[in-house]
């Protein structure tokens, strides 16, 4: 007979036969097993971007990049600054992969030794940008009250001012060369940052185990050292990886505005600048793959950022 | 409200005389004296030349010299070009940069507020990818070299439009092209997003419920929810725009306040840097300030919040 006319007729579970089920024991030990294997906070972000086709593609290409920075040079015969005049403007070949330039130099190694440059002034800003913004931001948001009305109101003039005006006023008066260049881009850069922490400290300070950990008698900076800053990383590193780019930018376009770093360096906004009436006699090297690499290059910094934004916000979490 | 308006005033004062104090302190720290290169003038020329521009003074009384003139609006004359006062080359510039600004900021939040629309009602379509990749491509490549390839391109290989210059409506396509795709860009995304998350929100249902044309919706409910967070963004985007200016007038040989402005850096014609940086800071600022109220008149919340303290 089959058990489904039999349920037909009987309405009382009573008349199911006991060995149509499998009695299960109720297993105390399996009812603790985690099936998945547990994610750390960063293990989940990283799986999260991962999945992001774009932001991963804007990775690939940074690391591909780095490496380049680094090793490109030695694998070009030629000098960065070594001119060879009748040699000027050949297009791009076997010997000169990326062409040369007006002066005869060869594009493809200037490139690489541009990218250094370019990668070393965003990153650097993006490094001190960090720095002060969590030692101002953190303490503006920890202490609050009176230290945090202060901190606040600094921040609000500071963030009132024009900031690449302020930095061409900075470098005027320095001068243009690596390191003027990134104070002068972090002397009132940080501000961003320095408002991302303290509004994330302001929310965290208030959990219970800031409270737990302060009921032990922990003093502030260890609490903001090791409760507040972790639980904050998310958004910093966001807002990190968004600096660089506009770190690389405001680089370039002070070197077309004649402020930028000096020979014998040439970062890829010089050699933009350069290339310019280049263009202009059909030469489209000298100036492609500068203006390439400056915009590829803020392209992968903008979508890994956006990829990072997705992956760290636990509330966006599948 | 009164109350917000006045702090934002005094916040902008106070900003504004920072940036004038530090043109000030930074110009008196530049080593050497602008006449210093001259070559022909002997010491009493010089000493003559720095009593004329009271550059011989003790630092207070210059500082509040030129407290007093700023306060008036005389930049003194610049000392490269002859005959002339910073004021005549703002006068003459900045009408031209004020044109190319404000025809940038119209073609950039009109188109980009529309792309923003239709990229968020077709939202994860094939638009919607089109829009968004733009909009990437838009904020990575930097407007200067925007405009060169725009030169390369339709001024050089087509031959469509005039390479330089500012004369006739042809000769702004390209300069405001290069201008405006980046703040379009930006402005298109935010749009975007957040008429993504208006478009979740009940009222909206409600007024699908009620039968409302899609457009009527998306018009006179959503979009005006939409817009806020632009609001918010237009001061950044503003400065954006004006430092945009410098290189697009230069490349394109507009002769706005931006090309006089690069070209006093490259000179170090003091008092134009100077005149220009105050100048182009006050408008700035001025700009900042007129959004954050127009914020706080748009957004009734704002009034029990205190800015800044987000």
């Amino acid at each position: 007979m089959k058990p489904g006319n039999e349920l037909k007729t009987a309405h009382s579970p009573s008349h199911i036969p006991d060995d149509w089920f499998n009695w299960k024991e109720k297993d105390k030990d399996e009812a603790e097993t985690v099936a998945r294997p547990s994610l750390s906070y960063w293990q989940d972000a990283w799986r999260r971007l991962a999945k992001n086709k774009l932001a991963m593609l804007g990775l690939v290409f940074l690391v591909l990049l780095a490496i380049m920075a680094i090793f490109g040079p030695i694998l070009s015969p030629y000098q960065v600054n070594t001119q060879n005049l009748p040699n000027q403007y050949q297009p791009p070949s076997a010997e000169h992969w990326f062409g040369t330039d007006s002066a005869g130099r060869d594009v493809f190694t200037r490139t690489w030794y541009g990218a250094r440059i370019s990668l070393f002034v965003g990153v650097m800003a993006a490094l001190i940008d960090v720095t002060i913004g969590i030692i101002w931001g953190g303490i503006s948001g920890y202490k609050g009250g009176r230290t945090d009305n202060i901190m606040m109101r600094i921040i609000e003039i500071l963030y009132g001012l024009p900031y690449l005006l302020v930095v061409i006023l900075l470098l005027v008066v320095l001068g243009p060369s690596l390191s003027t260049i990134i104070i002068a881009l972090t002397v009132t850069g940080w501000v961003g940052m320095a408002r991302i922490v303290r509004g994330q400290v302001l929310q965290i300070k208030n959990y219970e185990f800031v409270l737990a950990s302060k009921s032990f008698g922990t003093k502030s900076a260890r609490i903001i050292r090791k409760n507040l800053l972790p639980n904050s990383m998310g958004p910093i590193i966001v807002q990190m990886t968004l600096t660089v780019p506009s770190a690389i930018f405001a680089e370039a376009f002070l070197s077309f505005i004649g402020l930028g770093i000096q020979a014998p360096y040439a970062s890829w906004g010089v050699m933009a600048n350069d290339s310019l009436g280049a263009i202009l006699s059909g030469n489209w090297w000298t100036l492609f793959f500068p203006a390439f690499f400056i915009s590829f290059t803020m392209f992968a910094f903008n979508v890994l950022g956006d990829g990072l934004q997705d992956a760290l916000d636990p509330k966006l979490r599948k | 409200m009164l109350k917000y308006i006045l702090k934002r005033f005094m916040i902008m004062l106070v900003t504004l005389w920072i940036i004038i104090t530090l043109t000030f302190i930074l110009m008196v720290n530049v080593p050497g004296s602008p006449f210093n290169s001259d070559q022909s003038s002997n010491e009493t020329i010089k000493a003559n030349l720095e009593a004329h521009y009271n550059l011989d003074a003790p630092y207070h009384i210059q500082y509040l010299n030129y407290l007093k003139s700023v306060a008036t609006f005389d930049f003194g004359p610049s000392i490269k070009q002859p005959n002339q006062t910073v004021n005549d080359l703002l006068g003459r510039g900045f009408p031209i940069s004020l044109e190319l600004g404000l025809v940038t900021i119209a073609v950039a939040v009109i188109s980009g507020i529309i792309l923003g629309i239709i990229a968020a009602l077709r939202h994860n379509g094939f638009i919607d990818y089109m829009a968004m990749g733009f909009a990437v491509l838009g904020i990575s490549i930097p407007n200067f070299i925007l405009a060169t390839l725009l030169i390369q391109q339709l001024a050089v290989n087509l031959n469509l439009l005039p390479p330089a210059t500012w004369s006739s409506p042809a000769h702004m396509v390209m300069p405001v092209l290069a201008l405006a795709t980046g703040p379009m860009a930006i402005i298109a995304r935010l749009t975007r997003s957040t008429m993504l998350e208006v478009l979740t929100q009940d009222y909206i249902k409600m007024a699908r419920a009620k039968g409302l044309s899609p457009w009527k919706i998306v018009f006179k409910h959503a979009l005006r929810n939409a817009l806020m967070p632009v609001v918010t963004i237009m001061g950044t985007l503003l400065a954006g725009i004006l430092t945009g200016t410098f290189v697009i007038e230069q490349i394109f040989a507009i002769p706005g306040m931006g090309k006089y402005f690069v070209e006093s850096i490259n000179q170090r014609d003091y008092p134009v840097i100077m005149g220009t940086t105050v100048f182009y800071s006050a408008f700035l600022i001025l700009m900042l300030f007129l959004v954050d109220i127009a914020y706080g008149i748009l957004d009734p919340r704002i009034k029990f919040h205190k800015k800044g303290g987000e």
